[in-house]
């Protein structure tokens, strides 16, 4: 069991920890900001995978993970184009829209890939580190912690800002009433449709940025179906943390530390097989929905496309 | 529901279910050129590989779970339940029948192990699609995350069980013992098509009269047009979720078996056709009429019977027709908006579906002020 | 927080030819009127006849197919609500604008557009206003937990936020108390005093006499006569009453005679069913006791004690949303009671399902007409018989039967008068009247010993409103029981024999309704419940 205390270990833990929980958590806040407009983005999956193969093709071009991010977050709003321009501006339905993003952001990077990649494997190299002097010095959680990519700070930086964003601005209050009543917005003189616009394009950034996080950061690369399911995670973490940034970070990382349980164990001995680890955090948001079931409350408008004078 | 009827209406109808799947290739076309694929080869392709010698037999055999599976979706979806969980369910279905089949057809009658596994696939998606349903019944929670978080596990599950207990001792690869021919579901005489075509067809036709014609269809319609609705004309929600969640969950798993008895005979891990990603626009265009996919899932069946290796020919990969699936669903929203502005044909089905999500309770008052 | 609406008196509002056609309907039809600062400008008309949409041009919700808004002599383009909010038109909508799971403060801050919330000029703000309305409200409270006095008193501040000039109200009392109603008399004077033109639209008389400066009369989109300052303060009530319900009716108002007069609500209601002998009738419906549990958002109601016998009709009133949704599904059996007992006809039903109450007569019309009540998108046929779903003999071991279905369809098509195509016709399409009607035929033919009905005429056009309530009165005339919830006072003086209050889903008083002082009665009951100490 010695093993399971050494500080290298435990600075692996955390350091996968972290790595598990970014890209759930930077898509979750996304949905989140989609969500309490009013937009429920089931494409979010899609808008992940293709955030992650333009972020892992542009660093490849580039070989800087700082514009890799950047492709990342743009392929992301330009996935989410199709949910904004039919859903937000025509009004058709959400769910049909969210699949085909998800169905074709699965197909069209897996052929991309295999078409571009398979026969000479890339590699990105090493990732960008910034060591923050003295904290960075600190055993054991220093090493974890503060010798993370810029880009993990950046990203939480910018979670915290829209935690801020979300509660403290104007902006903040109409994207909320987009959500919760959006003739109450436009009665006020704001714009439903701008600001829906503005959610949804921000949420793909956030999801784009997730998936690249994914491909650059966690996992190092790119390959097909790359995201197994996590753009549903966030949407089901996005459910239960009710529209509070600070919540989605909090799950978010519960899920990291699931995720790392697993490689964890096998370190010390336990052989633990692949598909179980897999299985876990579905199981784990599963067990989740069913205690937590009563509170998982959606914005009243969410799903509803908005129309003056309808209502 | 009411009477349609009028041959210009139902030229229209076909008009728009026709059109997103013309538009989906078309544009499907584009993209291959775009990302330098041979669009002409692949169609080219998907007519000699699907079609051409005896190859209509394979994409008629392919019918046949792909079908059952509409008719799985359809039964939800007329409900206003979106099941979205068919992935994990089919897969439950296959692996009893893979891994349950072959110590049954040890020791009894083919015909009767063959029933017992058909009962024990539908049992098993019925069951696996009781949390999605208790959760959606008692507090409302959204069925689309339920369904899919509980299909991811079932994947788990699967392969899990082909790893282990299902495991073919004679192989080092995870699959199951491969089911003797004479076990399997046997040949339309004069054919290499499974009678598993002619079970799906009748069965589309069964659901077909039940939904339109009969007390039952007419309360599913209530409970998928409004569940206020159906509370107020005294239809209990709760049985109704569960009962339809359990017969769309079991129909998908029965095809997942017929699927295993019929053509694969064996299942190997990590293997997952998604044939319910392509099937449910199919549905759509369909407008929930099980006898109206037949022709909607045969064409798929050429599609993805042919695509395997014309998408290969073309410099693609199959994963290539989700791009196309996808599109016809995009194609299929944005015809029902123009055919909306211009009242050509009917709709797909519920005012409640067409618009969105949850239906938001309105008051007459609310309405166009006049 | 920039004034931009200077508040002159004198100022004038111009609406000159204002036409706006929806498809198969003129909403407005060359409208045109004056309104003038520090005057109060009643605008009345029956359901339909053009108000809302009037204010929503005004508004900027809709845009007029031709005519111009010139205020000052300026014109103006009212191209959306922020426009018209820009120009410091406010205005009150009939239905909440606040969002419910905001805080007082947050709603009112909504639509501003710095880029942070600032909460403590708002607050500022916000206290100036209550101060000119008179009101108090609490700033961090939430908008769901006001009381609809207290809701209405915010959004008017709402509609004044940015510094209004016109500051209209739609419909303002037709969910209050009438000493609510008082109390937004008051607030409507102090606004008018510092130099704001308001405009109420109503469809009562005696509001329009009592707050009102001056008054213009719509009927089906035109603007068919306008009371002036002088002339209506020249009036006696009588007079105005006259002279408004000859531009309000027209033609008709000889047709319509008395009953015009009571439905424009220009004199005290008074009971129209035949008075009966309560004391010796048998009682077709009794609760005792009931609690009622959904575990839904609604107000459930509470420990219900009431009875109603056989030709009679009691009624229920209290402000929207208290509980009355709760008590009618716990008596059709759409909604279990946690405890108590509910007994029909000396039967013990509190475990009977909505099926087997509805065979034994107990029957629904729901206040929601579209959603729950009909399903829109099925025929008027269907829709006829769909509570007698798998019965014979429209159904055959489970297979529909079209004929029989056709044949009662059409019977009760033309006992009821309902205007529909064919049976065939989906039902969503028919208008709101109709539906109303489909619920009515289907819900008291067929064995009907007790009906709950809710709002029954709520949005319904006058003469509809006239024929669903000689319905009900004939239901009970003929020895049908009715368990009527309204929130409209007058409605429910003119239909039941006795009032039970309800609020909080409570019954809070009982009030029987025999002539005099019954509607005072009955606010006092509900404000003691309601409003507290205020």
């Amino acid at each position: 069991m010695s093993d399971m205390l050494s500080a290298a270990f435990v600075t692996v833990f955390i350091a996968t920890v972290i790595a598990q929980a970014m890209p759930l958590m930077l898509a979750a806040v996304g949905e989140t900001i989609g969500e309490q407009a009013g937009v429920l983005n089931l494409g979010i999956e899609g808008v992940m995978l293709v955030g992650a193969y333009t972020g892992f093709v542009v660093t490849l071009t580039t070989g800087s993970f700082w514009i890799g991010m950047l492709g990342g977050a743009i392929g992301g709003v330009a996935a989410n184009l199709a949910m904004l321009i039919l859903n937000v501006w025509l009004g058709l339905n959400q769910i049909v829209i969210g699949l085909a993003i998800t169905l074709i952001g699965e197909g069209i990077t897996s052929v991309l890939y295999l078409q571009n990649y398979t026969k000479s494997p890339a590699s990105l190299g090493q990732q960008p580190q910034l060591a923050l002097p003295g904290l960075s010095d600190i055993p054991v959680i220093g090493q974890a912690l503060f010798q993370q990519s810029g880009i993990f700070w950046v990203c939480i930086l910018l979670t915290l800002g829209l935690a801020f964003a979300l509660a403290r601005t104007n902006w903040g209050l109409s994207t909320r009433s987009a959500g919760q009543k959006p003739s109450s917005l436009d009665a006020a003189g704001g714009s439903v449709m701008r600001t829906r616009s503005m959610a949804v394009l921000l949420s793909g950034a956030l999801a784009g940025l997730g998936g690249a996080y994914l491909s650059l950061l966690t996992t190092a690369t790119f390959s097909p179906f790359l995201t197994n399911g996590l753009g549903f995670i966030a949407i089901v973490i996005t459910m239960l943390s009710r529209g509070r940034i600070l919540v989605v970070m909090i799950t978010s990382l519960v899920y990291g530390l699931a995720v790392a349980v697993g490689p964890a164990l096998q370190v010390v001995g336990f052989t633990v097989p692949a598909d179980i680890i897999k299985m876990l955090p579905f199981i784990i948001v599963i067990v989740m929905l069913i205690v937590f079931a009563r509170s998982s409350v959606v914005p009243p408008a969410l799903g509803a496309p908005y129309t003056r004078g309808a209502r | 529901m009411k009477p349609t009827g009028s041959a210009p209406r139902l030229a229209q109808g076909l008009v728009r279910s026709v059109v997103p799947v013309l538009l989906a290739l078309l544009v499907s076309g584009l993209i291959m050129l775009a990302i330098g694929a041979h669009p002409l080869d692949f169609f080219a392709g998907v007519w000699k590989y699907g079609i051409t010698g005896s190859n209509w037999q394979r994409s008629l055999s392919l019918m046949s779970p792909l079908l059952i599976v509409a008719i799985g979706l359809i039964v939800a979806f007329r409900g206003q339940l979106w099941n979205l969980g068919y992935n994990g369910q089919y897969l439950l279905g296959a692996v009893v029948a893979s891994g349950l089949g072959p110590m049954l057809f040890a020791v009894m009658p083919t015909a009767l192990a063959t029933i017992i596994v058909f009962i024990v696939a539908i049992l098993t998606g019925a069951v696996w699609s009781l949390i999605p349903a208790l959760l959606k019944a008692r507090y409302g929670t959204n069925e689309i995350i339920t369904s899919l978080v509980m299909s991811f596990i079932a994947v788990g599950v699967v392969n899990l069980l082909i790893k282990g207990v299902f495991k073919d001792p004679g192989t080092s690869t995870p699959q199951t013992t491969v089911i003797a021919d004479t076990d399997l579901l046997p040949y339309i005489p004069g054919t290499e098509i499974h009678i598993g075509f002619v079970l799906a067809i009748v069965l589309a036709v069964v659901a077909q009269y039940v939904l339109s014609r009969t007390s039952f269809g007419l309360r599913v319609d209530i409970f998928g047009a409004s569940p206020k609705a159906a509370r107020h004309m005294g239809l209990n929600s709760t049985w109704m979720v569960i009962l339809l969640f359990a017969l769309s969950s079991g129909l998908i798993a029965f095809a997942g078996s017929i699927d295993i008895l019929g053509q694969f005979s064996y299942q190997r891990a990590d293997w997952d056709p998604r044939y319910g990603d392509a099937v449910m626009p199919l549905v759509f265009l369909a407008r929930f009429r099980p006898v109206a996919a037949i022709p909607f899932v045969a064409f798929y069946a050429v599609l993805a019977t042919g695509g395997t290796l014309a998408s290969q020919q073309a410099g693609l990969n199959v994963d290539f027709l989700l791009v196309i699936v996808g599109l016809i669903l995009l194609f299929m929203t944005v015809t029902e908006y123009i055919g909306e502005r211009h009242r050509l044909g009917q709709s797909y089905l519920p005012p409640g579906l067409r618009r969105s999500l949850p239906i938001p309770v309105r008051n007459e008052s609310e309405r166009m002020p006049v | 927080m920039n004034t931009a609406g200077a508040l002159a008196s004198g100022d004038v509002i111009s609406l000159r030819g204002i036409t706006k056609a929806f498809p198969g309907v003129i909403a407005n039809d060359d409208v045109s009127l004056d309104i003038v600062g520090g005057q109060v400008h009643c605008l009345l008309g029956e359901n339909g006849a053009g108000k809302s949409t009037l204010i929503s041009i005004l508004a900027g919700m809709q845009q007029p197919d031709s005519g111009t808004v010139a205020i000052g002599g300026e014109i103006i383009d009212i191209s959306s609500p922020k426009v018209a909010v820009d120009h410091g038109i406010g205005v009150v909508h009939q239905h909440s604008t606040l969002v419910p799971a905001f805080t007082v403060l947050e709603n009112l801050m909504l639509g501003e557009t710095g880029v942070l919330l600032d909460k403590k000029r708002a607050a500022e703000r916000l206290a100036e206003l209550a101060d000119l309305l008179g009101a108090q409200i609490d700033p961090h409270v939430l908008a769901s937990d006001l009381g609809l006095g207290q809701q209405q008193q915010v959004e008017i501040a709402k509609a004044m936020w940015k510094g209004s000039r016109l500051l209209i109200l739609d419909e303002p009392t037709s969910m209050l108390t009438p000493q609510a109603i008082e109390h937004l008399g008051e607030s409507i004077a102090r606004v008018k005093a510092q130099g704001l033109a308001v405009v109420l639209i109503t469809h009562k008389l005696r509001e329009a006499y009592a707050m009102g400066d001056c008054v213009t009369i719509l009927r089906g989109g035109r603007n068919v006569g306008t009371i002036g300052v002088d002339e209506l303060a020249s009036y006696t009530e009588d007079q105005a009453r006259d002279a408004i319900l000859a531009a309000m009716f027209g033609d008709d108002l000889a047709a319509a005679g008395d009953s015009a007069s009571e439905l424009a609500g220009a004199a005290e209601a008074t009971l129209e069913a035949r008075s009966i002998d309560a004391e010796r009738r048998p009682v077709r419906l009794e609760l005792r006791g009931v609690t009622s549990r959904a575990g839904g958002r609604d107000v459930e109601a509470e420990d219900v004690t009431l009875t109603v016998r056989e030709g009679e009709i009691l009624g229920v009133a209290g402000i929207d949303g208290h509980g009355q949704a709760a008590l009618a599904e716990v008596v059709a059996g759409q909604r279990s009671a946690s405890s108590g007992v509910v007994i029909f006809d000396g039967v013990d039903i509190t475990r009977s399902g909505v099926h087997s109450r509805q065979q034994l007569g107990v029957r629904y019309v729901t206040d929601d007409r579209l959603y729950e009540g009909t399903v829109g998108s099925m025929s008027v046929a269907l829709n006829l018989v769909i509570k007698r779903i798998g019965q014979r003999p429209f159904w055959r071991s489970g297979r529909i039967q079209p004929k029989a279905v056709d044949t009662e369809a059409r019977r009760l098509i033309d006992e009821y008068g309902i205007r529909t195509p064919s049976p065939s016709t989906r039902a969503g399409t028919l208008s709101g009247g109709n539906i109303q009607k489909i619920l009515l035929a289907r819900e008291l033919t067929n064995g009907a010993r007790l009906v709950v009905v809710n709002k029954p005429t709520y949005g319904l056009d006058l003469k509809t409103v006239h024929l669903v309530r000689e319905i009900l009165i004939d239901f009970a005339a003929k020895g049908g029981a009715v368990l009527l919830l309204s929130t409209d006072l007058d409605e429910l003086i003119e239909l039941s024999h006795r009032i039970d209050v309800i609020s909080r889903g409570r019954l809070v008083g009982s009030v029987v309704n025999d002539g005099v002082g019954t509607a005072e009665k009955v606010g006092q009951y509900m404000t003691g419940a309601i409003e507290g100490t205020d």
